[in-house]
């Protein structure tokens, strides 16, 4: 299977990045810090201002990896990439299909609310004793709500728009309990619905902080396999989206970063006082705190779990890949279906 | 008509020669490779350039009565197959010479004819250029370092013409056939992480369905 590679997130302003003979080697005031060989690298993801050489780009160019350029709130701005792994065929058949997309809309969407459901049975277990009888009752509520809406998105002809909707629904649902998965004491950490562009709690700040790393190794899957990481099916093609990105990302969501950062505040890993409010209202996550949370998610991304469909043990970082992998193969024919992700 | 006919097949691209000794091994390895682009390296295709690199280099020299020309291009727009043979000799036979090709490959013999397919579509390309038949060639091993001649008999060159058939049919669908049946071919097969043989043609939509009634029973 392919080997699970390393992203290198640098999030030192002024930081240096440049080649060496075949490995990166970034330096900070003249000083070296790091030095990654290229066999070991699938991307480069650089916060705010860092300088990168003409050389290295290159050389990332060449060896298939890509550099992300954010901003020092994580937001995109830009991305450089080498030769676009091509196949015409398996584009034309993604163009066809996302004009009727509704069996992988099917796939994506079960997936998801399956996977948002799995999250709040294992709080559940895992907390559960300690939970007040009114909130283990709301969730308890939620996770047989959100078993109506799978089962009704898996076995009625709905439409693509009626998918949407359920979708939707679940997600209400879901987040109508998550500030119940919160064991922090603190008034600061709780939650109060979802707010994005910008975040106005440090909920918020570290979710759309998590999903644009998600978001990022989602879209450079698609790339992988030779899809166009533009074009979606349950994401509707918007001018500058990668909807194809967000379509992925949305069964891995749950898991890989809800439940992160649910564990990142409950474990104390990350308090109040790690985030800044600015004058707008946004909030951010101080650059310090970011070290803490990428480190985490690097983490993650190492643990393995038996993929469902695949059978075989996968680490979680490579999830993304596998799933644009199938999508591929069902769009060439291969298999009737887009199968799942189900995290178990 | 018929010269309209003939203008499209001149117009068509060529099968590669490389192609058939994929297709012989597993049709859906050859469409994977040429017709969705899908390449994978590993350690046998790798060792697999660094041994082309001595032949690929163009040229010719003479040695004993006999022309050996390297990294020579060769095609037939009859049979719409092209590509580069490693090494070619001219053999003196008299008033003309007799192509020999020999085509180098990595590792040893091995039980299926993909090698000796590809260097028989090379004997077919020669005689339509040269006019001249092409009895035999040769495959030479890096493994064991030795030469072993092929005879290019009916059945040899029955197989190579249903190959490009069936080539030819693959690329004009542009769809890519399942898997083979020999799965001892797919643990040997660079491609396999690509292909994922274990999933082709499973019913994902039962699966699906058979996971969700079996999720939803599970109570918390």
């Amino acid at each position: 299977m392919k080997k699970l590679l390393n992203t290198v997130y640098i999030t030192t302003e002024g930081a240096s990045l440049r080649k060496d003979g075949k490995n990166l080697v970034a330096e900070v005031d003249g000083a070296e810090r790091a030095r990654v060989p290229f066999h070991m690298l699938s991307s480069l993801v650089l916060f705010g201002a860092i300088y990168v050489s003409p050389a290295l780009i290159g050389a990332c160019a060449a060896s298939g990896i890509t550099i992300v350029l954010l901003d020092r709130a994580g937001r995109f701005q830009a991305r450089v990439e080498g030769p676009v792994s091509g196949n015409v065929l398996l584009r034309r058949a993604q163009y066809r299909v996302s004009d009727a997309p509704t069996e992988i809309v099917r796939s994506l969407v079960v997936g998801k609310i399956a996977n948002q459901r799995a999250v709040l049975m294992r709080a559940l277990r895992d907390h559960g004793a300690g939970f007040a009888v009114e909130r283990r009752a709301a969730i308890e509520n939620v996770v047989d709500r959100l078993a109506h809406i799978i089962a009704r998105a898996e076995r009625k002809d709905d439409s693509t728009d009626a998918m949407r909707g359920s979708e939707g629904e679940a997600a209400h649902l879901y987040f109508s309990v998550f500030d119940d998965l919160i064991l922090s004491p603190a008034s600061e950490l709780r939650w109060r619905g979802r707010s994005r562009r910008p975040p106005l709690d440090p909920i918020n700040a570290l979710l759309s902080f998590l999903y644009a790393l998600l978001t990022h190794d989602c879209r450079s899957a698609a790339e992988a396999v030779g899809l166009d990481p533009a074009v979606g099916f349950l994401h509707r093609d918007r001018p500058g989206r990668p909807s194809l990105a967000l379509d992925l990302m949305e069964e891995l969501r749950p898991v890989l970063a809800d439940r992160l950062a649910l564990s990142l505040i409950n474990r104390q890993q990350l308090q109040a006082s790690d985030f800044v409010t600015e004058d707008s209202g946004a909030v951010r996550i101080k650059d310090d705190a970011r070290k803490v949370v990428l480190t985490a998610w690097q983490e993650r991304k190492k643990d393995e779990r038996l993929h469902p469909f695949l059978d075989e043990k996968a680490p979680l970082g490579l999830v993304p890949y596998l799933q644009a992998q199938m999508l591929a193969r069902h769009l060439r024919g291969d298999i009737d279906a887009y199968p799942p992700w189900f995290w178990k | 008509m018929e010269d309209e006919a003939s203008a499209l097949m001149e117009e068509r691209e060529p099968i590669p020669l490389s192609a058939l000794q994929h297709a012989v091994y597993c049709l859906r390895q050859a469409a994977l490779i040429h017709l969705e682009r899908l390449w994978e390296e590993n350690r046998f295709t790798a060792e697999g350039h660094v041994l082309h690199v001595a032949a690929d280099k163009p040229g010719g020299r003479r040695v004993r009565g006999v022309r050996r020309v390297t990294a020579l291009a060769i095609g037939s727009p009859r049979l719409g197959i092209a590509g580069v043979a490693d090494l070619v000799e001219f053999r003196a036979e008299g008033d003309h010479e007799i192509a020999f090709p020999v085509e180098y490959k990595r590792g040893k013999p091995k039980p299926h004819r993909a090698d000796e397919v590809q260097l028989c579509a090379q004997a077919l390309c020669l005689e339509d250029m040269t006019a001249q038949a092409v009895p035999a060639g040769a495959l030479f091993y890096a493994e064991t370092k030795r030469r072993v001649e092929v005879a290019f008999d009916s059945d040899l060159r029955a197989l190579t013409m249903s190959t490009i058939d069936a080539l030819r049919d693959v690329f004009a669908s542009r769809h890519t056939p399942l898997p083979t049946q020999q799965r001892s071919r797919c643990r040997a097969c660079s491609l396999a992480g690509l292909c994922k043989p274990q999933i082709a043609g499973r019913a994902v939509r039962d699966w699906r369905r058979r996971t969700v009634d079996r999720m939803l029973t599970e109570r918390i």
